[in-house]
């Protein structure tokens, strides 16, 4: 038998003659979206296109000198601070979002103020962290550009991206399981860290790796907090450079073109692995 | 010949087989009741009578279906619809004043002109005999009304366009006893100039309204005959089963 | 015993709930304490509506970085906004889910591009492009536009789909089966039922725009006078507070702290609208 119903070009066509606005929005949404995937795909392609060649192991010596202008330090000090700033912002975004899914009651005067400044601190653009960690821990506290003021600055910044993955998860955890545990005798405490926690993994690390994308493509905030020195840092008061300030320098700088050119391919290749983690770890969720 | 003539039709959702080898003549400015047990399909043949099945991802059908002995799958589809409007189970106006509402289809069809939308609102709103209600509502937003006054308002939307035929899924379903009653005088009134297909779970709606009566089971048509006929001496075993409340 | 170690961790998870609350205040003291005292000494009018910016003779008028924040993100919505909202109703309403498995994660990716790769890009192709296309030096208001336009395609198209796939299929099936066709039923049934939250789509996208330092920096000229057209340099709020605060002192880094303030209380402004309309939209 003859599928009736099978979407012809033919029958396509006449609607179109019939109604030409139609055919005009079909292509107004097409060429948008060509647009959007092909200005990724040019910006992506001409950083690689241009980027790989200047790959040397130059770039990648131990020491930082003005000849190899090597990226070492500078991935390593992202490294320190990546881990930092997660030290400080994971468990407490973590214990944040615990009490406001497990603990906190409905219409509480406190919680809406915690959601409100949460909201505010995920609007507030990177420079001003930068300038507030400049004049509280750098000034105020004394730390002076450090890898330390600089993780600090950047933990206040992924804490809401932190809460509100981690808030998403626990909520995505079926009552029953809560229910399940109390009915065994479990207390609360037990119940969200053996039962909770554990089946909300998968969105809680999906989080952490989105804030870990953050930190690694973070430069105004760290500026003027961590500060711009191409060394590995002696102790957490040293001023260090992270991956993206590098690139910052050597491009605002001029004279090292083709190295800001590698250092763009290292940048990019960080956040496509960052985000299909993060995108795996999604499905994850997704899928139960 | 009737209005709608449906010749061994056949759809398939995927594997499963959801209508089969069905055939059916649907005569012109007559109410025609599709009633079974939900599941049996008969949402679904409403359905391919608009072609509204196209949109489903699996879905294939086969056989042959003519209105006013066209082929509905050579008519433009736009021009299908507008001849064969469609009333949702659940009231669904757009989120814009009735007015809006109203002129939506006939606008889509290149009516521009203030005068002719002004009056095809009204007629319909008349038509649909809810004009007193609303007509002094007409800038207010649809979706501030009553269930009731909104699946009313959902006809007024159908006739707007002048269709010939009118298919109401279960139009009543979701609404309290008074609404369904105005709605079910409406519908008597509207078979003068329409051929109206509804499908109804409720047997007294069936019994109280229609000229003809379809009863599906299992994705077939069990039996086919005047309303009165079929309640009173049904001719297949399973349809009196159904119509006594044995099962279903 | 037990019953209290629940208690004490129950206040520490409470501690850990105020950090945010915590971080806000200081955010706010710290940044008002040094850029008020400063806004004062200048005068708020001058400094606010001062055309001149002339650290070396103690002038600090911020209103042609005003107009230059303003200009780039005017440019940015103007030219990201019509492709980001096109680009939603086609992955919402028209692709297949093979076409979407590989748009999703494009998108994705396009908002996971650090600030300084963009603005690198900025400079090495769309500088050149505007300059050979249009005269000028290419770093100009148009360039910083485009840059920041692309910048903020992501949050338009993940808000607007949302925001598009949040409305009831019933409405798009009405339209249809009064005879629209695909194409007339979203545009013109769907799209307006998504309005509010597209709309708060397009204020995060303002905001990120505003707030956006690094790839504007490199794009847009950075000098500090009265914008002259778009084919000009401009300096925006936030490359004023990176570019001077490196060698600033006294007054003029209260001056840059103030800047910072003022872009702060547009911000702000900013994400209070957002917050409405996303509670409107809920609505």
């Amino acid at each position: 038998m003859i599928q009736i119903n099978a979407q012809n070009i033919h029958q396509k066509l006449r609607t179109y003659k019939r109604s030409p606005l139609s055919l005009v929005l079909l292509l107004l949404v097409v060429s948008a979206t060509i647009i959007t995937v092909s200005v990724l795909l040019f910006i992506i392609g001409y950083i690689l296109v241009k980027g790989i060649p200047n790959i040397t192991t130059d770039l990648f010596a131990w020491k930082y000198t003005s000849e190899n202008v090597s990226l070492a330090p500078a991935i390593i000090n992202t490294l320190i601070i990546v881990i930092l700033a997660l030290l400080i912002a994971v468990p407490l975004g973590i214990f944040a979002a615990i009490y406001l899914v497990e603990y906190a009651k409905r219409g509480n005067k406190l919680v809406e103020m915690i959601r409100l400044t949460t909201e505010t601190l995920a609007g507030i653009p990177s420079i001003i962290y930068g300038l507030f960690g400049l004049l509280f821990f750098v000034t105020a506290m004394g730390w002076g550009f450090s890898i330390l003021a600089g993780a600090f600055t950047l933990a206040i910044m992924i804490l809401p991206v932190i809460m509100r993955t981690t808030e998403e998860a626990l909520k995505a955890v079926p009552d029953s399981y809560r229910e399940g545990s109390f009915a065994l005798g479990a207390n609360k405490l037990r119940t969200v860290f053996r039962i909770i926690l554990p089946s909300a993994m998968p969105g809680i690390l999906s989080g952490i790796i989105l804030s870990i994308g953050r930190i690694v493509g973070e430069t105004a905030a760290l500026l003027y907090t961590a500060g711009t020195v191409a060394e590995t840092p002696k102790n957490l008061f040293s001023s260090g450079r992270t991956l993206s300030v590098h690139m910052y320098v050597l491009s605002s700088e001029g004279l090292y073109v083709n190295q800001a050119y590698a250092t763009a391919v290292v940048l990019l290749v960080t956040v496509i692995i960052i985000n299909w983690l993060s995108n795996f770890l999604a499905k994850k969720i997704t899928k139960g | 010949m009737g209005k709608i003539t449906i010749n061994n039709l056949n759809l398939y959702y995927g594997d499963f087989h959801a209508l089969k080898d069905i055939n059916l003549d649907i005569e012109a400015n007559k109410i025609t009741a599709l009633i079974g047990p939900s599941g049996c399909g008969k949402s679904t043949l409403l359905k391919c009578l608009n072609r509204m099945n196209d949109l489903v991802e699996n879905c294939k059908i086969t056989g042959k279906i003519l209105l006013d002995g066209e082929d509905i799958y050579n008519i433009d589809v736009s021009l299908l619809r507008k001849r064969v409007g469609m009333v949702f189970q659940k009231p669904n106006p757009f989120p814009m004043s009735v007015y809006d509402n109203i002129a939506f289809g006939p606008r889509t069809h290149g009516i521009r002109s203030k005068v002719k939308l002004d009056d095809i609102v009204e007629k319909s709103l008349k038509a649909a005999a809810i004009w007193d209600e609303l007509k002094d509502r007409l800038k207010k937003s649809a979706l501030e009304l009553s269930g009731g006054q909104q699946q009313r308002l959902c006809i007024a939307r159908a006739l707007a366009v002048q269709p010939e035929v009118l298919l109401m899924d279960e139009p009543t379903s979701a609404l309290d006893p008074i609404s369904t009653s105005k709605i079910e005088d409406l519908v008597l009134e509207l078979k003068k100039n329409y051929t109206i297909i509804i499908v109804t779970h409720n047997m007294q709606q069936a019994a109280r309204i229609s000229d003809k009566t379809v009863f599906m089971l299992n994705g077939e048509v069990i039996e086919y005959n005047d309303t009165e006929k079929l309640f009173f001496m049904p001719q297949d075993k399973r349809t009196e089963d159904y119509i006594t409340g044995r099962f279903g | 015993m037990k019953k209290y170690k629940e208690k004490v961790m129950q206040m520490v998870f409470l501690i850990a709930a105020c950090t945010s609350i915590l971080a806000v205040a200081l955010i706010c003291v710290f940044l008002f304490a040094n850029g008020i005292p400063a806004m004062a000494e200048i005068g708020t009018l001058d400094f606010l509506l001062g055309k001149k910016w002339r650290p070396s003779n103690d002038i600090y008028g911020i209103l042609p970085m005003i107009l230059g924040s303003i200009y780039v993100t005017a440019g940015a919505i103007i030219i990201g906004v019509p492709i980001g909202i096109l680009t939603a109703v086609y992955m919402a309403k028209f692709c297949p889910k093979y076409i979407y498995r590989f748009l999703k994660p494009a998108v994705d990716l396009l908002a996971g591009i650090p600030s300084v790769v963009y603005g690198f890009f900025g400079l090495v192709v769309l500088v050149p492009l505007v300059r050979d296309t249009f005269g000028g030096d290419g770093s100009s208001i148009l360039t910083a536009s485009i840059l920041l336009g692309i910048m903020i395609l992501p949050t338009v198209i993940s808000v607007s789909e949302s925001a598009i796939r949040a409305v009831p299929e019933s409405y798009y099936q009405g339209g249809l089966a009064l005879g629209a066709t695909h194409e007339q039923s979203v545009f013109f049934i769907t799209l307006p039922a998504a309005i509010s939250g597209i709309m708060a789509g397009v204020v995060l996208a303002i905001g990120r725009a505003i707030g956006e330092t690094m790839a504007v920096i490199m794009v847009a000229g950075n000098q500090a006078r009265m914008p002259a057209g778009p084919l000009k340099g401009i300096r925006t709020l936030t490359a004023n507070i990176v570019i001077e605060m490196g060698y600033a002192a006294d007054l003029h880094r209260g001056a840059l702290i103030a800047t910072g303030v003022v872009l702060f209380v547009f911000i702000l402004i900013i994400n209070l609208s957002f917050s409405l309309l996303t509670r409107r939209a809920n609505r």
